[in-house]
This record gives structure tokens, C-alpha cells and sequence, in this order.
């Protein structure tokens, strides 16, 4: 067409965290800790469930806080890395009898290898091109697990039902409880790693690229490697979700991993507050309760409850929670003066 | 040969939907630099009005002129209110928007009219079109109003001052508000115009897919992989994209083993990804030079 060029100064994607913001206090994060080890006492095996879940989200959210608060990349795809991680563990655990302990890493593995590997195309698009291939490999992923190619090990649209694990040892609890311990320590784990990175140097280069790029690469950054790294590491703790919940929910189907679910975990990203890791667990627990809610109130409601409530968050605290953690930390300060 | 005619034929016939889904999308993409992921159930939504209209005895064209001015009226609307106060915001805010958008329409619209599938008549008959047996009439007059539209589209953006003041607006925002360009409300105009393409759009495939919710997924993700593949800076490169998109997902569903119906989809994330690897500004596009 025409000769011109179009020359953009481009916006970063994400707006710049203050790195202090980026988790919580020790004191705030012994008292969240003391709950989440303690709530499942007191409560219904169901409600064990729901937190299981809680925090197996939180930690796909986190995942894709990693890769867009850290990188400044975004990914619609998300939940095509969860339906890999969630049919590894499935698989090996059927049909190889392996231990579901084991099946992580191994699903986080092969994750980090697919994550890796779409990195690679990805290092060239940004912005919108980046959301619209990830969006398109979130679409296609339920059709490419129905195919007739892999249905002896993926069971095609039946999907695979998974043993529910005992806890070891003879210890007294039950499954459920066991399984929510269980997944908390994974969980606390992969935190504490993903905030050691994140302040790393690695970490540290991540957030350069997103904050300017070419600024970046003229510090003497790879960002090829990074990003594509970053990509890499986020698909493998994505992975470990998918795992976690196959486990929990004791199936998987192609049709539980569409793209509503990768636009869930988006929405948990923005609703917790872009880089700042606590928030993923408050963005699980809009995505996990929020519909519920909405749909006691209307059936078939939610997806616009969800919607107006973003918007609402997008207008009023675009920061999401953790604008409101910092509000409520000022407030706190002001009573005590 | 005569199958191949056929699905060339029937190829051009759904790339004309493509084309209209992608000009939607390059329209809003000139405007504001971001993909309308909600742009697809925006037609949706166009096309169970005209439904609508129609169950209460209105004649076909008079719905479907009436749900062009509703749907353009729409566009403008959801433009003022929703997305003008987020135009400063992070690409990541606007994404978010428009998944917000998304879940509401297609919500509203499972809500109103439930999700049952329905029929959706066509004004062009589906007898084979002129005793030929190639092509349905329906699919000759779905290529037929898209030329109309383009057309009308070129007329329009080379030979109306509105229209070059659209595209002084799309091209370089801040010399066009210089010389006088209300440019925040050609950016309404072009979210009203994507918003009645899209009606068209949707109009025309209903026919085809069935009118329901979630009709225009597979549709909307067409529309982006032939934006893409064109270039989404050209609006004639969205439709020639278009075409092409069509008549190689029935070409390719045809003759590579294995592909079939469940596979088209993957196929258009396939040619978006390679597309954006080799060629990333596509076909007809510009290519983007990016400054410090």
C-alpha cells in the first residue's frame, strides 16, 4: 500500500508497580497464612472444596500475574497450558499408576516446554496481537483435546475420571482436607519462589522489558530470552494449577478448559491487581464466587454480573485490590495517629 | 474439478462474512489501536434485534435497515459511555473492558431470547442460484451485499469530507484536531459503523450458523485472523483477507486428511500465528516502526 511508515511510540501494556507494593507485609502475611491453615477446621467438606479451588486459581492467577505484572505481556490463552498440566497429571496418573505427587512436576515440566516454545512466536507480537494469538489458542484447545488422533489417552469428550488420592501415612484427616493442605503447601511454596524471582535479577529484568523494551535490550538485557522465559515459567506454574485441579475435581473434559476459563484467570489478574502477587487469591475468589452469587439472584446472569463488576473495578480502582489494600493501610494509619 | 469450484465458490461465499467481521474490526482498530473482542456479539446482538423486529411482522429489509440505524446508535453509545474514559488507559484496562463487554452482551442476550437455537429466514431463497448447481442464492446474495457495502464503504471514505475526516482522525490524531476534526467524535462515528458492518455481518451468516448466543465465536475468530492476515491497518486488506480466510478453511477442510469440521478452528489459529510470525504487519498493512 502506501510507502509510509507508521511510527508508534508505544504505551507499555501494564502501568508500572512500585516495587514495595508488590506483596504484603510479614505481619499481614503471618495472619492470611494462620487462615488459610486454620479455616478448614472449622468448616463443611464442600466449603474444603471451594477453598481447595480458591487456591489452586489463585495460583493459575498468579501464573499470569508473573508473566503480565512481571513481563508486561498478556496471554488470553492461559487455559491452555491448565488443560496440558490438568490432562498430564490425569494421564500419568490412570494410565501410568504414578503417584499424583509426582505427576506435578512432570506436568510442569512439559508446561514450561509448550509455554516456551508459544513464547517463541509471541517474542515478535505485542499488545493486541499477543492477546488475539493467545485468545486464538485458548479457542482451539477444547477442539484439539477432542481429537480422534489422541482419544485413547485423552477419552476424547468423555474426558478422564481421576482417582481421588488418600492422605499418606494413615494420617487421620480426610481426603478433602488432606487434599487442601496438600495443595496450600504447593501453593505457599510456588509464592514464596515466584516473589524470590520477581526480586531477582532475573525478575528485575523482567520488569525492565515491560516498563520499555528497547530501553532494555540497549541495557544489555536478552529480551528474547526473558520474555520468552517469562512465558515459560508462567505456562509451567499454570501447569501445576492444571494438575492441582484434576486432581481436585477428579476429572477432566476438553469442554472445562475453553476460553471462558482463560478469561476468568484475566479477570482475576485485574480484579487482584496487575503485579501484585496476594492479589491473586482475592481475584480467585471473585472468580470462583462471584458467579455463584450471581447466579442465586438470576440463571444465566453471571456473565453480566461479572461484566458490570469489572467495569466497575476497570472505572473505580483500576488497580484492583491491591488499590484497596493500600486505601485500608492509610485508613489503619490514620486511627492509630 | 467440480467439487473444487464448489468450495472455492462457497469459500468466497463465507469469506464475504469474514470480510465484513474484519473491516468491523479494522474499523475500531484504526480508531483507537485496540482489538473489539466483544465485536462478535455486538453483531450477535444486532441480529436478534432484526430477529425481533421481525417476529413482530415488521418485512425483512425494513428490519435490517432498522437495525443498521439501532445497531449504529449502539456502537456510538457503548463508545461514549464505556470506552471514551478509558482511551488514556493501559492497553491491559481496555482488553479487560472489552471481555467485560463480551460477558455482558452475551449474557443480556441469553437472558432476552434464551438459548435455544432459532431459524433465521433469508430474503434470497435457498435455491441453487441461477440453475447453476455451485452456489445456493443465499450465498450469491451474501457476496453480493458485502460488494454493495464495499463499495458504498469506498464512496463514502474517498469522496465524503466526514469520511476524510475519519480517516485524518485514524491516521494522525493530533495534526487532525489541529486543523479542526472533532476527532473524539470520529472515533464515536467509527465504533457506530463497525457496529452496523457487524450487524451485516451477522445478518447474513445467521442464516447459515443458526441464530443463538454464542453464534459469532468462531465467526468473530475468522474476522481477526483475516484482519490479521490482511493487515489490520488496511481496510482493504480486511477484506481481501476475508476472502482468503474463507477459501482456504474450505479448501483446507476439504483436502488435508484429517481436518474436517472440528479442526477449522485451530486452522485460523494456525494462520493467525504464522501470519503474525513472517509477516507481522500482514498482507497489505503498514509496516510499525517503533520509537523510544
Amino acid at each position: 500500500m502506501s510507502a509510509a511508515e507508521e511510527v508508534v511510540a508505544e504505551a507499555p501494556a501494564v502501568e508500572a508497580v512500585p516495587k514495595r507494593a508488590m506483596t504484603l507485609g510479614l505481619g499481614t502475611s503471618l495472619v492470611v497464612l494462620a487462615a488459610l491453615v486454620l479455616a478448614p477446621l472449622f468448616v463443611k467438606n464442600f466449603i474444603v472444596f471451594q477453598l481447595t479451588q480458591l487456591l489452586y486459581l489463585g495460583l493459575a492467577v498468579l501464573a499470569l500475574n508473573i508473566l503480565t505484572g512481571g513481563s508486561g505481556q498478556f496471554s488470553l490463552g492461559q487455559s491452555a497450558f491448565y488443560a496440558i498440566g490438568a490432562y498430564t497429571s490425569a494421564i500419568l496418573m490412570e494410565y501410568a499408576g504414578m503417584n499424583y505427587a509426582l505427576t506435578l512436576p512432570i506436568a510442569a515440566l512439559i508446561c514450561f516446554a509448550f509455554g516456551f516454545l508459544f513464547g517463541q512466536p509471541a517474542l515478535r507480537l505485542s499488545g493486541v496481537y499477543l492477546a488475539l494469538a493467545t485468545f486464538a489458542l485458548a479457542t482451539a484447545m477444547p477442539q484439539l483435546l477432542k481429537l480422534g488422533f489422541f482419544e485413547h489417552w485423552t477419552g476424547g469428550v468423555q474426558g478422564l475420571v481421576v482417582t481421588k488420592p488418600d492422605a499418606p501415612f494413615g494420617l487421620p484427616i480426610g481426603q478433602d482436607k488432606w487434599l487442601y493442605y496438600f495443595t496450600l503447601v504447593i501453593t505457599i511454596g510456588i509464592y514464596v519462589a515466584s516473589v524470590n524471582l520477581l526480586r531477582s535479577r532475573s525478575g528485575r529484568a523482567f520488569m525492565a522489558i515491560r516498563d520499555n523494551e528497547i530501553a532494555a535490550s540497549a541495557m544489555g538485557i536478552n529480551v528474547a530470552l526473558y520474555k520468552t522465559l517469562a512465558f515459560g515459567v508462567s505456562a509451567a506454574i499454570t501447569g501445576v494449577a492444571g494438575g492441582l485441579g484434576a486432581i481436585a475435581v477428579q476429572f477432566v473434559a476438553p469442554d472445562s478448559f475453553t476460553i471462558v476459563l482463560a478469561i476468568q484467570l484475566f479477570l482475576g489478574m485485574v480484579v487482584g491487581g496487575v503485579g501484585w502477587l496476594p492479589g491473586s487469591i482475592v481475584g480467585s475468589a471473585f472468580i470462583i464466587f462471584v458467579p455463584n452469587i450471581a447466579e442465586s439472584i438470576s440463571k444465566g446472569l453471571s456473565g453480566a454480573v461479572f461484566g458490570v463488576l469489572l467495569f466497575i473495578v476497570i472505572f473505580l480502582v483500576p488497580h484492583g485490590a491491591r488499590q484497596v489494600a493500600i486505601v485500608a493501610q492509610q485508613m489503619l494509619g490514620k486511627l492509630k495517629n | 474439478m467440480e467439487l473444487f469450484t464448489n468450495q472455492v465458490l462457497a469459500g468466497i461465499a463465507t469469506g464475504a462474512i469474514y470480510a465484513c467481521m474484519a473491516l468491523a474490526v479494522v474499523m475500531i482498530y484504526q480508531a483507537i489501536d485496540h482489538l473489539n473482542f466483544a465485536q462478535g456479539e455486538m453483531a450477535m446482538f444486532s441480529t436478534f434485534i432484526s430477529w425481533q423486529l421481525m417476529q413482530w411482522g415488521i418485512p425483512y429489509w425494513w428490519a435490517f435497515l432498522l437495525t443498521l440505524v439501532i445497531s449504529f446508535a449502539g456502537g456510538i453509545i457503548i463508545e461514549r459511555l464505556l470506552f471514551k474514559p478509558l482511551a488514556k488507559a493501559p492497553i491491559l484496562t481496555n482488553v479487560a473492558g472489552f471481555i467485560a463487554l463480551y460477558g455482558i452482551i452475551n449474557s443480556f442476550a441469553g437472558l432476552i431470547w434464551d438459548f435455544t437455537i432459532k431459524q433465521y429466514p433469508t430474503p434470497f431463497g435457498s435455491s441453487p442460484f441461477l440453475g447453476s448447481q455451485l452456489i445456493s442464492t443465499h450465498q450469491a446474495g451474501m457476496i453480493g451485499v458485502t460488494v454493495l457495502l464495499l463499495i458504498a464503504l469506498y464512496l463514502f471514505f474517498q469522496f465524503t469530507r466526514i469520511g476524510l475526516a475519519m480517516r485524518a482522525a485514524a491516521a494522525l490524531p493530533e495534526s487532525a484536531r489541529l486543523v479542526g476534526i472533532n476527532t473524539s467524535w470520529m472515533i464515536a462515528l467509527g465504533w457506530g459503523m463497525a457496529s452496523a458492518i457487524g450487524a451485516i455481518a451477522g445478518i447474513l451468516i445467521a442464516p447459515v450458523v443458526f441464530l443463538e448466543p454464542n453464534m459469532m465465536l468462531g465467526v468473530l475468530l475468522y474476522g481477526f485472523a483475516a484482519a490479521v492476515l490482511g493487515g489490520l491497518t488496511s481496510p482493504l486488506g480486511a477484506v481481501v483477507g476475508g476472502f482468503l480466510v474463507g477459501i482456504f478453511e474450505n479448501l483446507a477442510g476439504t483436502y488435508i486428511p484429517g481436518v474436517g469440521n472440528e479442526l477449522k478452528l485451530p486452522i485460523a489459529l494456525a494462520l493467525i500465528i504464522t501470519v503474525l510470525v513472517f509477516k507481522p504487519a500482514g498482507l497489505l498493512g503498514r509496516p510499525i516502526v517503533k520509537r523510544v
